[in-house]
């Protein structure tokens, strides 16, 4: 057997070094590189692994005239603005930042580079070069909260979230009032944990929610964690941005699943075209980009019905959760009876409904 | 309120309570163990968090290939142990930084993990549940014994056994004084290096088992950085305890505690009842594990070397004149 001495070692890391250089920019002549800042890592089986399927959307659509690249874990503070600014250096012409808490230096960073084009996710701060998309993933939530509602005993249901923005006070909301509906008395116990991703604080949080009586739990957290917890205590959830059911086989009710294919293809196709412009999307299940996992087949047919009912209600336009009379925690008369609340109110929202237990 | 309503109150929110809390702490106990090891031989070892991931990776993937979790347990302490060879090596062999060297082994140890975990992401295991059998450990009052995995009940073994190692052993001795005063203990004969490589082994072996307690009990799952910075915690433990083992035991259970707390007054657990309680920001409460080290930190400090017990050559690399 050959001996490996450092010498040979050192040669062959020279040669791959070498032909990397010489591979490398041949390849990025010819295409297109759009980058993606992701939130957590891509095997989260959440929210980054529901980006990076629509990365992959883009490679399986476009992989002949563009060249995707990304960079996981990306912190929400200032050290996205480096991240950000190096995938505009390695030569992106697109780049998307995939969670809120990316806004300013999203912006920063497309003061610095005029010429490549952003998509912020879930964001409400745009530019001619930046362009905000969201998913209305409260139209999911609805669907959940009118399973729930109908299936929990207890009528105690419980919420793990991650932080008071828009998305997830809109999620609480949309689950509460849709359990309402079913079970007039329903209350929601909520749980902000301060983290999107963190799956011992968020089996510790679940295990509390069940402590405290609520026999169905609703994730608004990245990790499968929380589903493992209540498949052990024979309790059930849903799982959160994409179908999570080989964690809880039983647990496991269904899941909203984040689409982003179609509006990244689309996007990078406007950028191939040269036709992109800055706007803001927010689609939801009429589009495509909210997705209800296949039910749990312990879910009766009258649930299921109700369920399908919410989702054909949306993809008609006929059905609106946040439709008055709406109260919030205190009591007081938000929305009034028949009114809908607008988009633009509902992007800004920071209030509980009635029925939301809450000290976070 | 009558005695049988306490009780009532008691079995219902209070031992499972309970075990929330013990699932919170053992695994900062298990790490904080082993780095207290290492920190009373001299070496500070800021990898913890990246010897507990590639523990977690280890106990998880031995356990899906050979369908033992005892063997997954022997896996997760041999990944977090070989882990901790390489910055031994370093810090030990060739005296780099051991601040910055214990950084890059988290680093490292992060990265590895993911590489190892790329083909075990969205695989599950059995929960490696309690070893009694379900009559007991599913009991409302009996599981608040016998209701915890094997590895709990091996993190509070390990207490007294390091305590009795630390304190009443000879080999426990030499480890103190290689931490205290390396170069004297090198002149009387004992080899300063040998005894730090052990040291670091237990601390790597011990916070390779506390990563596996994520991956193999709570979420019995692989998702990468899901030990999610509890390494760090263990660390602020072993200051927070003066380097003695009874307070670590203690630190541990008090930090779980109020990990605990924060949750529960989130999620309205005192309820109007104690309104007192329900008023106060919930961020207060996830505070205070850093708070409470913060005080102690200031206390020990106020009564000079008293409180603390810490070893006179921590992170001081050992450079013998020959």
């Amino acid at each position: 057997m050959a001996q490996i001495s450092r010498r040979t070692l050192i040669k062959g890391a020279g040669a791959l070094a070498t032909a990397a250089m010489i591979g490398k920019p041949a390849l990025a002549a010819d295409k297109i590189k759009i980058g993606f800042i992701l939130l957590g890592p891509i095997g989260d089986y959440g929210w980054t692994w529901a980006h990076n399927k629509g990365r992959e959307a883009i490679d399986a659509a476009l992989g002949d005239k563009v060249e995707t690249i990304y960079t996981e874990n990306v912190a929400e503070d200032a050290s996205a603005v480096g991240a950000i600014r190096d995938l505009c250096n390695a030569g992106c012409k697109l780049v998307f930042t995939t969670s809120y808490g990316y806004m300013d230096q999203t912006i920063q960073v497309a003061g610095e580079f005029p010429d490549v084009k952003f998509e912020h996710c879930t964001g409400f701060k745009r530019a001619d070069n930046v362009a905000t998309y969201n998913s209305k993933f409260h139209e999911g939530r609805a669907v959940l909260g009118t399973i729930a509602g109908k299936m929990s005993k207890s009528g105690t249901l419980g919420y793990l979230g991650s932080y008071k923005v828009p998305e997830v006070v809109l999620g609480v909301n949309a689950f509460a009032l849709a359990a309402q509906k079913q079970n007039p008395a329903a209350t929601v116990k909520l749980v902000l944990i301060d983290s999107w991703f963190d799956p011992p604080k968020e089996a510790a949080a679940t295990e509390t929610l069940v402590n405290l009586g609520c026999d169905i739990v609703t994730t608004h957290t990245d990790s499968p964690g929380p589903l493992q917890i209540l498949e052990q205590k024979g309790l059930f959830g849903f799982g959160q941005g994409a179908d999570m059911s080989q964690f809880a086989p039983t647990a496991h009710l269904t899941a909203i699943e984040d689409i982003w294919g179609p509006y990244y293809v689309a996007r990078a196709q406007a950028i191939v075209d040269g036709k992109w412009a800055s706007s803001d999307t927010w689609d939801g299940f009429k589009e495509g980009t909210v997705v209800i996992a296949p039910y749990n087949a312990s879910v009766p047919a009258d649930v299921v019905a109700l369920a399908d009912g919410v989702q054909a209600g949306y993809k008609a336009g006929t059905y609106n959760i946040f439709t008055g009379p709406i109260y919030d925690q205190a009591g007081t008369l938000k929305v009034k009876e028949g009114e809908v609340m607008a988009d633009a109110d509902l992007a800004a929202i920071d209030w509980f409904v009635k029925g939301v237990e809450s000290t976070s | 309120m009558s005695l049988d309503a306490i009780i009532t109150f008691a079995i219902t929110y209070g031992i499972p309570a309970i075990i929330t809390i013990v699932g919170l702490t053992t695994p900062i106990l298990l790490a904080g163990l082993g780095e207290l090891v290492a920190e009373k031989s001299g070496v500070l070892n800021l990898g913890v968090e990246g010897m507990m991931l590639v523990g977690a990776i280890s106990g998880f993937g031995v356990t899906v290939i050979t369908g033992s979790p005892w063997l997954g347990i022997l896996g997760a302490a041999a990944g977090g142990g070989l882990a901790s060879m390489l910055f031994a090596v370093l810090v030990l062999q060739l005296n780099s930084n051991q601040v910055a060297t214990g950084l890059a082994l988290t680093i490292f140890g992060t990265g590895l993990s993911s590489l190892l975990g790329l083909s075990f992401t969205g695989r599950i295991i059995a929960p490696f549940l309690s070893a009694f059998p379900a009559s007991v450990a599913k009991d409302p009052v009996l599981k608040l014994l016998f209701g915890y995995s094997p590895i709990v009940y091996f993190a509070l073994i390990m207490v007294p056994v390091v305590y009795w190692f630390l304190k009443y052993t000879r080999a426990g001795l030499i480890l103190r004084a290689v931490g205290e005063n390396d170069h004297s203990a090198h002149s009387i004969g004992y080899s300063v290096v040998a005894v730090r490589y052990a040291a670091i082994a237990f601390g790597g072996a011990m916070a390779g088992i506390g990563g596996a307690y994520f991956s193999m009990v709570i979420t019995p799952m692989w998702a990468e950085k899901m030990t999610a910075g509890r390494g760090w915690i263990a660390l602020a433990l072993v200051v927070f305890a003066g380097w003695r083992t009874g307070r670590l035991l203690a630190g541990a259970y008090f930090f779980g505690f109020l990990m605990w707390l924060e949750l529960f007054a989130k999620a309205n657990g005192f309820g109007t009842s104690l309104p007192f309680l329900q008023s106060i920001p919930s961020q207060f409460w996830a505070a205070m594990p850093y708070l409470m080290t913060v005080i102690a930190l200031s206390f020990i400090s106020s009564r000079g070397t008293a409180g603390s017990n810490a070893p006179a050559c921590l992170g001081k690399p050992f450079l013998p004149s020959t």
